[in-house]
C-alpha cells in the first residue's frame, strides 16, 4: 500500500512540473507574441524539396512537406539497417576466419572506420562522389546507365497495372515458401530425414509470378534514362546525397555491427562446436544450426541498439544536402518560426522509429530467447 | 537571404536549441499584458537598454561565419557589416563601440536567442518580412542593407537568363527566404528545378566549384563573397541579369520596447546623416563648431535629441567617432567583395538609403 502511495506521489510530481512548465511556456509565448499551435501545418509550404517517395510540389502545406522528410528519413534508414546487417555479418564472420590475411583485412576495417567521426566520412564520401565527371560527360557503361556527379541513373520497368499482381503473386509465394519451409523443417526432425526445400520454392517463387505475367501479358518496356541539358531525364537516380548519407550510415555501422556478430559467435563455447562437429555436421550447417541460434541471443540487444543509432545518425542528412525530416522542419522553423511545434513533431517522428525498432527487436529477441523448462 | 546559415547538425543540437528556448520563456516571469507606454516621455521604461546598462555592454548575435559581415579577424575581433551595425549601437548608448560582446547564431537559433532575451538584437543579414514581424514577436527598426537573390553561374556554361535554367539544379543553403524565393521564381514560370540543398559553405563551395549544381542562388551580396572567397577563380563565374526578390536586410529586436526600437533606428539614421553631411570618423570634430543648425542638433550642441532618446548629447557624435558614417562602414567591410553599393547609395546619389532628418 505504502508503495503504491509512492508511486502515485512521484507520478503526480512529475505531471505538476511538466504542466507548469508546459502553462508558463505557453504564458511567456503569448505575452512575446509569439504565435503558437500546429495550425501552420495545413498552410502551403513553398519550400522545394528533390527527392520524394510520394507526390510533392511547393505548393503542397507543410504537413505534406514534414511527411516527405519523415519518408526521406526512414526510406534512408531502412536500407541503411538491411545493408549494414549484411556487411556488418560478412565481416564479423570473415574476422574469425582461418585465412590470416582476411582476418587481419576485417580488422583493419572494423578499427579504421569504428574510429573516424560519422561526419567527417559522410563529407568524404559526398566530396569523392563530387569527383565524378558532369553530366556532359557522364560515364555511360552500358546502354541506359550513366554515372555523373548528378547520381547513378539507370532504366526501370515502366510499371503497369500488371506487374502490380506479378508483385502480389511473388510475395504471396514468399510468404507460402516460408511456411512450407517451416514444415518441412518440422518433419525432418520428427523423422531424420532431410528434405530439399528448393523446389518448391522455385515454383512458388519464379513459377507462379511468371505465369501471372505471361496470362495478363505484361508488357516489358523500360524507362530509358537519356541525358538533356542540364540534367538526366527519365529512368530512376540516385541522387549523390542519398547515396553519399546511404553509404556513410553502412560503412560506419557495419564496423560496429562486425564486432557486435564477432563477440556473439565467440561466445558460443567451442564445446558446442566440437560437438556439432563430431555428429558429422558440415561447417556451414554447424554455423546455421548451432552457433548462430545461440550467438543470437548474445546479439540482438546491442544490434537493437545499434540499428537505433544508425536510425538517429541519419540526422546528419543535411550537412550533405539529403533532405530528411530534420532537414525539412528546420527551413520550416526559419520560415514560420515554430520552434517548439516543430522541434516536438522531430522528437515525436524520431521517439516513433526508435520505439518501433525497439518494439520489433524485442519481440525478435523474445522468440529467439531460450526456452527454459 | 540572409538567412541561410549553419543549421543544427542533428537532432540532438534542435532538441537543446529548443529546451533552451522553452526553459528560459518557461523561468522568465510572464511580463505585465500591458507595459507601461508613457507617449514620448524622456523617461519611458525601456527593459531591454536598462538591462544592457546594467550590464555594462550590449549583447549582439551575428552569424559569426560569412567574411565581410560577420566573420572573426586573425586576432578573434568580430568584424564586418553586421558587426559595425552592433558597434555603432553600443557607441550610441556608452560612448564606446567596444561594448559589444559578439554571440555567433545560426539561422535556427537566432529567434529563439532574441525571444527569450539571451542577446539583445540579432544583426545577422535577417529578411524583413511581415510573419517574421507578425508571428515571432519581433520587429525591424532599420534596414540596414537593400539587397536581392539572384543566380550565379559557370560563364562556361553559356547560360544567359534565369529563364534558361528549366530543368537545371540548382544549391543554395536551408533554412532560409532564398530557398522559397527560388521555388517561387521556377513555380511562376513554369520552369523545373533540381534543389541541392547544403548546409555548410565548405560543402557548398565544392559543390560549385565541382559543377554539382548548374546555378548557385542567394543574395548578391552573398555571392560576391562567395567569388571573393575562391579567388581568381571567381572570375570564372557570372551573376545572371534577373534579381527575384527584394531582401531588405535589417537588425532584429524583440517587439514592444519603443525606447530600444527608437534607438536602433536612430543611430542608422545618424550614420546616413552622418555621410550626407560630410562628416567621417576622422573629421567630426570639425563640425563641432558648423553653423548649420541642423548639424548643431547631430552634434548635441543645440535641442535635447539625445536626451528624446534617452541617451547622452553627444550620441551622435559617439557613434561616428565610433564605427564611422554609413559610407564608412560599407567601404570597410563590402566594397572589398567587390559588390557595387547600388541601391545601398543615398538618395541623393542615386540610391534608396534615406535619412531621416533628425530635429
Amino acid at each position: 500500500m505504502r508503495r503504491v502511495v509512492w508511486q502515485v506521489l512521484a507520478a503526480l510530481i512529475v505531471i505538476g512540473v511538466f504542466s507548469w512548465l508546459i502553462g508558463n511556456a505557453q504564458a511567456n509565448l503569448g505575452a512575446r507574441n509569439v504565435a503558437s499551435g500546429f495550425g501552420f501545418l495545413q498552410r502551403e509550404a513553398g519550400l522545394p524539396i528533390a527527392e520524394h517517395l510520394i507526390p510533392y510540389t511547393p505548393a503542397d502545406s507543410y504537413l505534406r512537406a514534414l511527411v516527405v522528410g519523415m519518408l526521406n528519413t526512414l526510406w534512408v534508414a531502412f536500407w541503411g539497417i538491411v545493408l549494414a546487417t549484411i556487411l556488418g555479418t560478412v565481416i564479423g564472420v570473415a574476422r574469425l576466419s582461418k585465412n590470416w590475411l582476411l582476418a587481419k583485412l576485417m580488422s583493419a576495417y572494423v578499427e579504421f572506420f569504428r574510429d573516424l567521426p560519422l561526419l567527417l566520412q559522410l563529407f568524404l564520401w559526398y566530396a569523392l562522389l563530387q569527383g565524378l565527371p558532369p553530366v556532359r560527360q557522364a560515364i555511360h557503361p552500358i546502354a541506359g546507365v550513366y554515372l555523373s556527379n548528378r547520381g547513378l541513373s539507370f532504366p526501370v520497368l515502366d510499371w503497369q497495372t500488371a506487374h502490380s499482381w506479378t508483385l502480389l503473386a511473388f510475395i504471396l509465394g514468399l510468404i507460402a515458401t516460408v511456411i512450407s519451409a517451416k514444415r518441412a523443417t518440422r518433419k525432418s526432425l520428427d523423422d531424420g530425414r532431410q528434405r530439399a526445400t528448393w523446389p518448391t520454392a522455385v515454383l512458388l517463387m519464379a513459377v507462379m509470378p511468371a505465369t501471372v505475367v505471361i496470362t495478363l501479358g505484361a508488357p516489358f518496356a523500360l524507362d530509358m534514362p537519356s541525358p538533356r541539358s542540364f540534367n538526366i531525364r527519365g529512368g530512376v537516380t540516385v541522387s549523390p546525397e542519398f547515396f553519399a548519407l546511404l553509404f556513410g550510415l553502412v560503412i560506419y555501422n557495419a564496423a560496429f555491427i562486425a564486432e557486435i556478430v564477432r563477440s556473439g559467435i565467440q561466445s558460443v563455447s567451442h564445446g558446442q562446436i566440437e560437438a556439432s562437429r563430431a555428429l558429422g555436421l558440415k561447417s556451414s550447417n554447424t554455423l546455421k544450426w548451432i552457433v548462430f541460434p545461440q550467438a543470437l541471443r548474445v546479439i540482438v540487444p546491442p544490434l537493437t541498439s545499434q540499428y537505433l543509432n544508425l536510425a538517429k545518425q541519419s540526422s546528419l542528412a543535411v550537412a550533405i544536402g539529403y533532405q530528411d525530416i530534420v532537414s525539412i522542419a528546420t527551413t520550416a522553423m526559419n520560415q514560420n518560426g515554430q520552434a517548439v511545434e516543430l522541434v516536438a513533431i522531430i522528437m515525436g517522428v524520431y521517439l516513433t522509429i526508435s520505439l518501433s525498432i525497439s518494439a520489433l527487436m524485442n519481440h525478435y529477441n523474445a522468440r529467439i530467447a531460450l526456452v527454459e523448462r | 537571404m540572409s538567412t541561410n546559415g549553419h543549421r543544427p547538425r542533428n537532432i540532438f543540437n534542435a532538441v537543446a536549441c529548443a529546451a533552451t528556448l522553452v526553459a528560459s520563456v518557461a523561468i522568465a516571469q510572464p511580463r505585465p499584458a500591458s507595459a507601461p507606454v508613457a507617449a514620448a516621455a524622456p523617461s519611458v521604461a525601456s527593459p531591454t537598454l536598462n538591462a544592457i546598462k546594467a550590464r555594462g555592454q550590449l549583447i549582439c548575435g551575428v552569424g559569426g561565419d560569412r567574411p565581410g559581415f560577420g566573420f572573426p579577424d586573425a586576432r578573434g575581433v568580430m568584424r564586418g557589416f553586421d558587426a559595425d551595425v552592433c558597434r555603432s549601437i553600443a557607441a550610441a548608448i556608452f560612448g564606446n563601440p567596444d561594448k559589444v560582446r559578439f554571440v555567433s547564431l545560426t539561422s535556427l537559433t537566432r529567434f529563439p536567442s532574441l525571444q527569450s532575451g539571451e542577446v539583445d538584437i540579432v544583426a545577422r543579414f535577417t529578411t524583413w518580412t511581415l510573419t517574421r514581424e507578425a508571428q515571432l514577436g519581433l520587429e525591424v527598426p532599420a534596414i540596414h542593407f537593400y539587397d536581392g537573390q539572384g543566380f550565379l553561374v559557370k560563364k562556361k556554361d553559356g547560360i544567359k537568363s534565369a529563364h534558361d535554367l528549366g530543368g537545371a539544379s540548382v544549391c543554395f543553403q536551408p533554412g532560409s527566404t532564398g530557398e522559397v524565393n527560388a521555388a517561387d521564381f521556377f513555380r511562376a514560370n513554369k520552369l523545373e528545378m533540381k534543389p541541392v540543398v547544403i548546409e555548410k559553405m565548405e560543402q557548398m563551395r565544392d559543390a560549385i566549384v565541382s559543377g554539382r549544381c548548374d546555378a548557385y542562388t542567394n543574395d548578391t551580396a552573398q555571392l560576391a563573397s562567395f567569388k571573393a572567397s575562391i579567388g581568381s577563380a571567381g572570375n570564372d563565374y557570372q551573376v545572371l541579369p534577373e534579381i527575384i526578390s527584394k531582401e531588405p536586410l535589417g537588425a532584429f529586436i524583440r517587439k514592444g520596447d519603443q525606447r530600444f526600437f527608437d534607438i536602433v533606428r536612430w543611430t542608422h539614421a545618424a550614420m546616413l546623416n552622418a555621410e550626407e553631411f560630410g562628416m567621417t570618423a576622422a573629421n567630426i570634430d570639425k563640425f563641432r563648431n558648423n553653423s548649420n543648425p541642423a548639424i548643431q542638433r547631430f552634434m548635441g550642441e543645440t535641442g535635447d535629441l539625445g536626451a528624446a532618446l534617452g541617451l547622452d548629447a553627444q550620441w551622435a557624435v559617439n557613434v561616428v567617432k565610433g564605427v564611422g558614417n554609413y559610407a564608412e562602414i560599407y567601404e570597410r567591410s563590402i566594397a572589398p567583395l567587390g559588390l557595387p553599393r547600388g541601391l545601398n547609395r543615398l538618395l541623393k546619389d542615386g540610391g534608396i538609403q534615406y535619412a531621416a532628418p533628425m530635429r
